[in-house]
């Protein structure tokens, strides 16, 4: 691991430094790639024991009818928590899904939204990566792309975004809350923090250097029925294939409201906007699902070992709406 | 160097360390309880689960500056916290319920994965009996209160315990050893 700086830091006054250097929260992602000196910051600002007066980033808390999520919240505190277990199973769900429960005890909220992708050639420094170091090719392209996106990509990167989490945030409509060195805030949607790569995918996201994350605002939720699912190589302590998180409501036998986003096959969560309203309104049938998915995919892009994913994925969000509607007949 | 203060198996320690090293590294290296093992260094094998302030961890992805304060308990002092005492090492009990259950199923062959599995798993069924839900239960209504317990208590295991990988494949008898400490408990 190449020297860094270390800052503890404290409050505020601690973060004017920050955009020059990097955050670590549980470190879970971070220190992994910085053994494998993918990412060498030349300092290292350990925001695990940070107080901000006005920004609570280490609980959950009521805000308005939904709930506010302090950036240092663990992944395993926030499946824990009663409100998310009650109100918003499919974040549960997620969280439970991801990584192990020792990863979990460590990994925050703020860390799991920017972590960064699995792809194997971006780990591996001998190969060439665009996201890695940009203008040196894609090794995924012709390689063993099993785990990669089939949407959302280019051809300088079919990288995906491997978090769980952020898949049940997604279909939330979640707010990410950030503070920026200066002490501003603003506040964005998942797809307005997540870059789709273009021509410079070693950006993952819009967020600039220094700017912090101090929470995540999930908005009220009106009684809904939710799932998530995760299709993997096996069946605990793996990425995800594919994935979904469908959240639906059913009033008088028709569709309201449904929000599907999937994992595992785009370099963001990737939310079915297209499914979701064709299907608002409709009555439910497994025909009807099943079609609405597969036209979401029309414009997806195998690359070889990852073509599975164009069926499999709308197979699963189908599957899911069936359950979740209760709905036996085509 | 960075200055750090640990306790590690109810010993405190004043340490300068270089902010680049693992908590692993520290508690192998310099404090020299070699129980907890670096299996991948990468936190994907749970041979270094370590439990710090009550928690389950993976320290070979943890610096050890970042946990200035904590408490640390490695496998050396698992039978010391079995006992509630805030005891060193020495006067320890000698070992911990687990640990004998370990030795009585034969859940290792190799052992090279045993102190994680040891830890993780004390760190597992206190996560249990505090009702911390695992995907397996979440959504449903526990094991506790479905007919067929059983089965499902076996899937609830194997899940809580799949951030530990053992090459030796001593699974069953690791979750053997498991159930036998649980049902001591009820
Ligand atoms: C073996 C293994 C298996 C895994 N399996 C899964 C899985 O199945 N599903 C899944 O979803 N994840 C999985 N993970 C990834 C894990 O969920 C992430 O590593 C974790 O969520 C990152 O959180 P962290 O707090 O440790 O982040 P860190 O490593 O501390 O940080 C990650 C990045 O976020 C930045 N950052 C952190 N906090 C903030 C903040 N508040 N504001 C701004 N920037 C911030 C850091 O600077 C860094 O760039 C796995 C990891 C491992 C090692
Ligand atoms: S898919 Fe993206 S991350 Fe993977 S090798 Fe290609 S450029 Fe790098
Ligand atoms: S050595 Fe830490 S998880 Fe493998
Ligand atoms: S006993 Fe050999 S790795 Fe588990």
């Amino acid at each position: 691991m190449k020297p860094f700086d270390y800052v503890r830091v404290g409050g505020a006054e601690d973060l004017a430094q920050a955009s020059a250097g990097r955050f670590l929260a549980g470190g879970t992602n971070l220190i992994d790639l910085m053994k494998h000196e993918i990412e060498t910051p030349d300092r290292l600002f350990d925001i695990t024991r940070a107080d901000l007066p006005t920004q609570d980033l280490a609980s959950v808390e009521p805000r308005e009818d939904g709930l506010r999520i302090g950036a240092l919240v663990t992944n395993a505190d926030l499946a824990a928590s009663e409100q998310v277990r009650r109100r918003y199973p499919v974040l549960a769900e997620a969280l439970l899904s991801g990584a192990s429960p020792q990863l979990r005890n460590k990994a925050t909220t703020g860390g799991n939204l920017l972590q960064r992708t699995r792809c194997p050639y971006f780990y591996d420094r001998a190969r060439a990566c665009n996201k890695r170091q940009p203008g040196t090719g894609c090794d995924a392209m012709g390689g063993f792309n099993r785990m990669h996106a089939v949407l959302g990509t280019s051809e300088a990167c079919i990288a995906a975004h491997p978090s769980d989490m952020a898949v049940a945030m997604a279909a939330l409509d979640v707010r990410v809350e950030t503070r920026k060195a200066d002490g501003t805030k603003r506040s964005l949607s998942l797809d307005e923090l997540y870059r789709l790569p273009g021509d410079a995918p070693e950006k993952d996201h819009v967020l600039d250097p220094g700017e912090l994350i101090t929470a995540v605002v999930l908005p009220a939720q009106v009684p809904s029925r939710q799932a998530y699912r995760k299709v993997r190589d096996r069946a605990s302590y793996a990425f995800a294939l594919v994935s979904a998180a469908v959240v639906v409501e059913l009033d008088a036998g028709r569709i309201r409201n449904p929000r599907i986003a999937l994992g595992g096959v785009a370099p963001r969560p990737w939310r079915a906007r297209r499914a979701e309203t064709r299907l608002e309104g409709q009555a439910p049938s497994r025909a009807l699902f099943l079609q609405t998915m597969t036209e979401e995919f029309e414009a997806a892009r195998g690359h070889g070992h990852n073509d599975f994913k164009i069926d499999l994925a709308p197979r699963l969000v189908a599957d899911m709406l069936g359950e979740l509607t209760e709905t036996t007949h085509d | 160097m960075t200055p750090l203060t640990l306790t590690v198996n109810g010993i405190r320690h004043e340490l300068r360390v270089d902010p680049r090293r693992s908590l692993l590294d520290l508690v192998r290296d310099t404090l020299d309880l070699t129980g907890a093992k670096k299996g991948c260094d990468h936190g994907q094998c749970g041979a270094c689960t370590m439990i710090v302030n009550g928690r389950r961890i993976n320290s070979c992805l943890s610096l050890a500056v970042s946990h200035d304060g904590d408490e640390v308990t490695t496998i050396e002092g698992v039978a010391a916290r079995s006992a509630g005492e805030e005891t060193s090492t020495a006067d320890a009990p000698a070992l911990h319920p687990l640990q004998q259950a370990f030795i009585e199923h034969d859940a290792f062959q190799c052992g090279f994965c045993t102190s994680g599995q040891i830890c993780s798993g004390i760190a597992a069924l206190e996560e249990l009996a505090q009702d911390l839900p695992s995907l397996v239960t979440v959504s449903g209504e526990g094991f506790r209160n479905v007919e067929d317990a059983d089965a499902l208590l076996e899937e609830e295991l194997r899940e809580r315990m799949s951030g530990n990988l053992c090459r030796c494949g001593a699974y069953p008898n690791i979750l053997a050893a498991l159930r036998q400490v649980m049902e001591a408990q009820r």
